[in-house]
């Protein structure tokens, strides 16, 4: 198989308050033999907020963003499921509207730049399956999972809205049935929980202004994962991690009930599959503690 | 070519919803095992249930066409109009055992019909009218533009069957919470260029019931039975709110400007900042998961961001394309 390539968009928090999402993206993607080349010119995606204050400037920023990946000639690969969606959804709009389009690119020219829609892009989730391959995964698996049951989690925006997120990446995900993540698990050897949460929101988006809704939302989801006798989760997003993992305290005053497991990021645990050790995926930097490695 | 459509049948377990409130201290579920055929939809099965097997069974129903909304229900958590939806998609997205429950099961009432006061309050409150000073005996007829019909984005199609509402995860937490189908009608009308009502869009901008609180998950998107995309009509909402001024200055409305803020001035977000922003002097309340995050290593102090490469482009695109001031 000819090495894979991608333009790496890290998205902000992977630089910031999820440092060990980068350390353990590159350490599986050099066990893997998959090339990243990180996209440092790029912006933030505006997360969903910049796009409720100016929809314009959001498309403007985000077609940016891909026009450097157009510029390698690759796909451009996220590691955020907000980062994933926004950035879907600009490629989607411009694709089908020449009139936005053109709009943008006599924006981006000012900066000699250019939207073409050339390059596809896809989640680091969806490229191992999809590019990659679990088959393959496995045969590389060296420290299988398999004393541990593990929830996915899966995070709103890779897998809603499905009719948007299905035409960037070849696995049909049904929203009500996600089954990417469970693969995944099971390629590395784990046990999936199912359990009625995993593929509902963590809040994370109004945690500043209904800490409320969010920290239930977040409770719930920790709780359902217990209840089902889960080790710890797992998901493809790190604000999922961050409401997942630094947010138990609220989470359980609001449920009214202690709620903590270990919520690894989905390259922390195919990590360790592979044999990464605890430090080159950062496994210390997560506030539930992580013990079982 | 052979144009003969073939008719398919398969074995199915529902596990239904039972509960009268007459009755009842806790709800129950019953189960039912039949041949489906490919030819049904939920709908069918529900009236199977009733005529086959168990005539106290109750449900709401009316036009048989998708257009009443009176027939929605949860198919596996889905919220599903029954009418509408094929009993081979429901197979092919869940397998052979369905759950049949109401939309909302803390409001059942009896079976799968709910008690929809809340969603009808919060549809009411929203002025879902077209609110507009028009002389009674007018010269002309009052016509409204291709293009400006197109604003209302199809908004106008919601059946207000409430399947977007009781699927949203904030209505289930917040009782104050307009919800997506009352946010949607709230669009249609504010962006109906007859109307004028002053009121309408300050009240969707409340905090604690209105768009502000939207967790931003699309579930409304895949509920609704329509495709009107109700999140789309509330991220509308939202830009009408920076448009036409009346965006408050609170903390969800510096969250947002924020965002441009941070990106201006590092290409990237400064997330701690972006909090400080947001938050002011409430920022305080955060100290002890930012203590315990610094500890692990996952707060970057303002002097470690690494900013964009190129970031005079993002500069320069940020002043030529804003299209909005707050």
């Amino acid at each position: 198989m000819e090495k894979l390539k991608y333009a790496l968009f890290t998205g902000c928090t992977a630089k910031q308050s999820t440092p060990e999402q980068m350390m353990s993206t590159m350490a599986v993607a050099e066990k893997l033999g998959i090339e990243l080349v990180e996209l440092t010119e790029a912006s933030c995606c505006g997360a969903s907020h910049l796009q409720d204050y100016d929809d314009f400037l959001s498309l403007v920023l985000n077609a940016r963003n891909i026009a450097y990946a157009e510029k390698h000639g690759l796909t451009m690969v996220t590691i955020c499921n907000t980062c994933q969606l926004n950035t879907a959804m600009t490629k989607h709009r411009l694709d089908n509207n020449e009139e936005l389009k053109a709009k943008v690119n006599e924006k981006l020219a000012e900066v000699g730049l250019e939207y073409k829609g050339t390059s596809d892009v896809t989640h680091f989730l969806y490229a191992i399956i999809d590019d990659f391959g679990l088959d393959k995964l496995k045969e590389m698996v060296v420290t299988p999972l398999s004393q541990f049951n593990i929830a996915p989690f899966y995070g709103c925006h890779n897998i809603r809205p499905s009719e948007l997120q299905n035409e960037t990446h070849k696995t049909a995900e049904n929203p009500y049935n996600p089954t990417s993540l469970d693969d995944l698990i099971i390629a590395c050897g784990g046990e999936t929980v199912d359990y009625d949460e995993k593929n509902k929101c963590c809040g994370f988006h109004v945690e500043l202004q209904a800490p409320h809704t969010a920290a239930v939302l977040t409770g719930n989801a920790i709780a359902g994962a217990m209840d089902g006798n889960a080790d710890w989760m797992v998901t493809p997003c790190p604000l999922c991690h961050l409401k997942l993992d630094t947010q138990t305290a609220h989470a359980s005053e609001a449920i009214g009930r202690e709620v903590e497991l270990p919520v690894l990021h989905m390259q922390q645990m195919v990590g360790l599959a592979l044999g990464c050790t605890p430090a080159e995926l950062g496994l210390n930097h997560h506030l539930a503690k992580v013990d079982f490695v | 070519m052979s144009t003969e459509h073939k008719i398919t049948t398969q074995k199915v377990n529902f596990k239904v919803f039972r509960f009268n409130a007459d009755e009842d201290y806790l709800p129950y579920y019953e189960n039912y095992d039949m041949e489906v055929t490919s030819e049904e939809v939920v709908l069918d099965i529900l009236n199977r249930i009733k005529w086959d097997h168990d005539g106290s069974f109750s449900y709401r129903r009316s036009c048989r066409h998708g257009i009443c909304g009176t027939c929605a229900i949860k198919v596996n958590g889905r919220s599903t109009l029954a009418c509408k939806e094929s009993m081979n998609d429901m197979v092919e997205l869940f397998g052979n055992e369905l759950v049949i429950e109401p939309l909302s099961k803390k409001r059942a009432v009896k079976d799968m019909i709910i008690d929809k006061g809340d969603f009808w309050e919060k549809h009411a409150a929203v002025t879902p009218y077209l609110v507009a000073d028009i002389d009674e005996n007018p010269e002309s007829e009052n016509l409204v533009s291709p293009e400006d019909a197109e604003k209302l984005d199809e908004a106008d199609l919601c059946i207000q069957c409430g399947a977007c509402h009781y699927a949203c995860p904030a209505v289930e937490i917040n009782e104050d919470f307009f919800g997506p189908a009352a946010f949607a009608a709230a669009y249609r009308f504010s962006a109906d260029v007859r109307d004028n009502s002053t009121s309408r869009l300050a009240d969707v901008n409340e905090e604690k019931q209105g768009v502000w609180d939207c967790v931003k998950c699309f579930e409304c998107a895949e509920a609704c039975p329509k495709e009107i995309n109700p999140i789309g009509k509330i991220t509308k909402l939202h830009q009408m709110a920076f448009q036409e001024g009346i965006a408050k200055n609170n903390v969800a409305v510096r969250h947002a400007v924020g965002f441009k803020k941070s990106i201006m001035k590092n290409g990237v977000l400064d997330e701690g900042g972006l909090v400080l922003y947001s938050e002011g002097p409430a920022i305080v309340k955060h100290i002890p998961v930012a203590f315990k995050m610094f500890t692990k290593g996952k707060i970057v102090p303002p002097w470690g961001i690494t900013k964009s490469q190129n970031l005079d482009e993002i500069q320069k695109l940020v002043k030529s394309s804003s299209t909005v001031k707050f």
